[in-house]
């Protein structure tokens, strides 16, 4: 495959070029491994409590050490992360289809479609963006798909600018023109040739928005408008053990956050690095 | 005339509107008259050459007439068909958008940045005439072939492609649908001296070798004459000169025309006696109806210039002039 052998290549170049990158590549396929396997990898059942072993600080046996019901707070934070890392790929995934589109469309077809999609985008960020997520929540129940839409939508207006403004500056492209010689309709220019050159930008995006979905997630769950406790996720957790700080049981509270921070860390930082991965012109 | 023509365009206008409607006043929004009423013919095999200053327009005609664009007025005939009945937008899809392609100014512009070479070229080819598999790569390799692209360039970027490079992957890309009617925008214009050559010798060849009409848009009047059997003047959107290529040129009966031929720097140091062109063109939006476009600029213009605009008369050797006071030899 002449088609995937050059990529792997320029891929192998950013990384070993830029270690950073290439460390946020370790942390993401750790979260990766994590969330695929993490039930099978935990050393204790997340959910079972044991009342004798409570708020025992990091051991050898418990990592993280233990809460105020005696869970292992590191088989917890490991399950936890298919659940919030979840939420937050498929509310990236979800406000990239929505907001992409929409960019892509009000950039290139202008007039009233773009008229349509600056008002939207205009009236949600008139709202607090964290409040306007509780308030979806609050409104149409507190379950996982509406914390995915929630986080979908006050991310929206972001996916549309970046769309949108790197859709205009290529809408009188001359490879626009030519696309409409060579036989394409406005929908074949606007998705076959249009939508490729904007992809790099949106990928930065997606990876820099989907650290904000991880911690917006886990700021629901931590006021308590996201996923129930007992359930293991990074914010009820903080949350439970925000309490214990006072009293000296500081690792109730720092791992799940720790873990929270590396997490929104590495696909900031993967970001930055995804962006020299697709973009050709460092392609050399 | 004993064939009729490949392309036959009549009283072609193209206005843009700047601004809105009034509401308040109900008048119309002024009106940019990009393309005014020009009418012109290519025979089959034939290479017009289009000139005119930046701004008068001869890019627009030239995107009217490769249907990238919808004109206001007027027909446009390709081969015994009407194609103005049909908007651009559905245009993309006729069996005819092979038939007339179109090479752009600036070749590297004019590719997309995430399409290598092969791709810039097999695209049309592949959603224009179905191609796909072998026979798309065979299609490919004749069209570089013929515009000298070697094989080794086919997987490169725009961007790892020289000027020369690009320009033949545009031309390759144009000529591998076999078009009719090749409209060239000023195809040279983002090149090299050197380079230019080289393009222009190729184009010359392309012609010859398969038989397409060309419509040469330029501002480089040494190369439309050098190129082009009959030429075309434009001024502020409208038509001032039409005839053979050399005769135009040698014998110019329009004061645009001899201001502009008058301006071709020369090496001899031999000068024209004809005044330079000075001043600036009048405004295009909203122009007025009765007066010559030139007047103003002209050297000759009287006050019948403003009370009547000029139209084209027939002249000998199959010349059209748009002036009052032209007169042979």
């Amino acid at each position: 495959m002449k088609g995937l052998a050059a990529p792997l290549r320029h891929a192998r170049f950013v990384v070993t070029e830029n270690p950073v990158t290439g460390f946020a590549l370790a942390l993401f396929i750790l979260f990766i491994v994590a969330a695929v396997f993490g039930p099978s990898l935990a050393p204790h059942d997340p959910l079972a409590s044991n009342t004798a072993q409570a708020l025992q600080p990091p051991s050898g046996q418990y990592w993280f050490g233990t809460d105020q019901l005696g869970r292992d707070i590191f088989s917890r934070a490991l399950v936890a992360a298919r659940l919030d890392i979840g939420i937050a790929a498929a509310s990236v995934a979800l406000v990239f289809a929505m907001g992409g589109f929409a960019g892509l469309a009000s950039g290139f077809f202008g007039g009233w479609t773009d008229a349509l999609v600056g008002r939207l985008s205009d009236t949600i960020m008139a709202f607090p963006l964290f409040v306007l997520a509780m308030a979806i929540v609050a409104a149409l129940g507190n379950t996982v798909p509406n914390i995915v839409l929630a986080t979908a939508i006050i991310n929206f207006p972001l996916y549309v600018r970046v769309a949108r403004a790197e859709t205009t500056t290529r809408r009188d492209a001359g490879f626009v023109d030519a696309a409409r010689v060579a036989g394409h309709r406005d929908m074949g220019v606007l998705l076959g040739q249009v939508m490729p050159n904007i992809m790099p930008l949106m990928v930065v995006q997606m990876s820099l928005t989907m650290g904000y979905a991880i911690l917006n997630a886990a700021g629901l769950s931590f006021i308590g408008l996201g996923v129930r406790p007992p359930t293991p996720e990074w914010g009820i957790m903080v949350a439970e053990g925000a309490s214990f700080i006072v009293s000296g049981e500081w690792w109730v509270a720092l791992f799940p956050g720790a873990t929270l921070m590396v997490a929104v860390f590495c696909f900031n930082l993967l970001g930055d690095g995804l962006r020299d991965i697709v973009d050709p012109r460092r392609r050399t | 005339m004993e064939h009729p023509p490949l392309l036959d365009v009549a009283e072609l206008c193209k206005r843009f509107p700047i601004g809105r409607r009034s509401w308040r006043k109900g008048t119309p929004a002024p009106m940019v008259h990009a393309v005014d009423d020009v009418s012109l013919v290519v025979q089959r095999g034939e290479t017009l050459g289009l000139v005119g200053e930046s701004g008068c327009g001869k890019s627009t005609l030239a995107r009217l007439l490769a249907r990238l664009s919808d004109a206001t007025e007027g027909s446009i005939r390709f081969a015994g068909r009407e194609l103005t009945e049909l908007p651009a937008s559905k245009f993309a899809r006729d069996p005819d958008r092979a038939r007339i392609q179109i090479v752009f100014q600036d070749a590297g512009e004019s590719i997309n940045p995430r399409f290598t070479a092969y791709d810039a070229i097999a695209d049309a080819l592949h959603h224009l005439k179905g191609f796909s598999g072998s026979a798309l790569r065979a299609q490919v390799d004749e069209a570089a072939e013929l515009c000298g692209l070697p094989l080794a360039l086919w997987e490169r970027f725009p961007h790892q492609l020289s000027g020369g490079q690009r320009a033949r992957v545009g031309i390759a890309r144009a000529i591998a649908l076999r078009p009719e009617l090749l409209i060239l925008d000023e195809p040279t214009a983002a090149l090299d001296v050197s380079v230019q050559v080289t393009i222009l010798k190729l184009l010359e060849r392309l012609k010859t070798q398969l038989g397409i009409s060309y419509i040469f848009v330029s501002h480089d009047l040494n190369v439309v004459r050098l190129l082009c059997d009959r030429v075309v003047v434009m001024y502020l959107g409208r038509i001032v000169e039409v005839g053979p290529a050399q005769a135009v040129f040698d014998a110019p009966l329009h004061p645009y025309t001899r201001g502009l031929v008058a301006a071709v720097p020369r090496l001899d140091g031999v000068r024209s006696a004809t005044p330079r062109l000075s001043g600036d063109p009048r405004s295009p939006i909203d122009p007025d109806p009765n007066a010559c476009r030139f007047h103003g600029r002209c050297p000759i213009g009287t006050d019948r210039c403003t009370a009547a605009m000029p139209a084209l008369r027939s002249f000998p050797d199959r010349r059209e002039v748009a002036c009052h006071f032209a007169v042979e030899g």
